[in-house]
């Protein structure tokens, strides 16, 4: 089963790399950029019985691992979900 | 007293304690290897600067999962010291030892400076020698070093005294100009509320002789040793 985890800045933390990239993209002429905030994206392949076994364990491993609760946020989504939307060929 | 020094790969200030602690403290100091977990037979277990694991993820993240991080939980239970500098103090706020994390510098630069400390907590087994206000000169040297804790996280640190240090000017101002990474409220160093376990930005080995422009960073050491207790003279500067 494949899961894409995104990891971002809590709402309200400073997003000093967002910002500078920002900055590059009104140097390039995107000056219509109002807000750029830079996050992580992780792609998780494990062999699990069930999704919602495999769902519960990429869980554990935000918490203990992937993201840092005093700084980030983090969301969980299954690649067929993905692939449902149309996000992931 | 019995030092270790634990060595991840990607550590590179581990050879600088190892040869304060010998040649300048001249204490017993060995190396322990990022996979032990035997740490009975230490007193003190510092935790160096460099890039631990590559500081893959985030600064600190792996390391701070690592057996010989694991094993600290139980060798901060029994009363040992932990002293973490740089890539040590995010490694251990990475563990949960020390509460908060530390970010990119707000200024986007690594910084590699001298700055003034402004000595806040003497009430720790690293600053008991120390007198409160007093300026200490050590280098920093990081791109990740911008304090972060939620304000219910700092209520408490400042409830139970765990700022030990803030970056300030010569003269003991804490100012804004002084702030070399942009941590909140100019936090350099904190402790656990036991006070055994310090964690700081900058580079205590790195002012350790005369040569290197300050020897501040031997009076952590000298205090945790208990040698500045006894003989007074050395903190009165």
């Amino acid at each position: 089963m494949k899961f894409r985890v995104l990891v971002r800045l809590k709402p309200g933390i400073l997003d000093v790399q967002g910002a500078a990239v920002r900055k590059a993209l009104a140097g390039l002429g995107f000056t219509e950029v109002s807000d750029l905030r830079v996050g992580k994206v992780i792609e998780i392949e494990l062999d699990t019985a069930t999704a919602d076994a495999a769902r519960a364990r990429v869980g554990e491993m935000c918490r203990q691992l992937l993201a840092n609760p005093v700084l980030e946020d983090y969301t969980i989504e299954m690649a067929d979900d993905l692939a449902r939307r149309g996000a992931v060929r | 007293m019995r030092f270790g020094v634990v060595v991840f790969p990607g550590t590179w200030s581990d050879c600088d304690f190892h040869y304060v602690i010998s040649e300048v403290l001249h204490q017993p100091v060995k190396y322990v290897w990022h996979r032990e977990r035997d740490l009975d037979d230490l007193d003190c277990v510092v935790l160096p600067g460099g890039f631990s694991y590559g500081d893959y993820l985030r600064a600190g993240a792996v390391a701070g999962r690592s057996p010989v991080v694991d094993a600290l939980r139980d060798f901060v239970a029994r009363g040992g010291h932990v002293l973490g500098s740089c890539n040590g103090f995010q490694i251990l706020c990475e563990a949960g030892l020390l509460p908060g994390a530390l970010m990119r510098n707000e200024c986007l630069q690594y910084r590699c400076q001298s700055t003034h400390l402004v000595v806040e907590n003497v009430e720790t087994a690293f600053t008991r020698g120390l007198r409160p206000g007093q300026v200490l000169t050590m280098p920093i040297s990081h791109g990740e070093g911008k304090y972060h804790a939620d304000p219910e996280a700092l209520r408490t640190l400042k409830a139970r005294r765990q700022i030990v240090f803030r970056y300030g000017e010569a003269d003991g101002r804490v100012t804004r100009t002084a702030n070399p990474n942009g941590s909140l409220e100019n936090i350099a160093g904190i402790v656990n509320p036991e006070g055994t376990v310090l964690g700081l930005m900058p580079h205590p080995e790195r002012a350790a002789e005369a040569a290197m422009g300050s020897t501040d960073g031997l009076l952590l050491f000298q205090s945790l040793l208990g040698s500045l207790v006894e003989d007074g003279s050395f903190l009165k500067r």
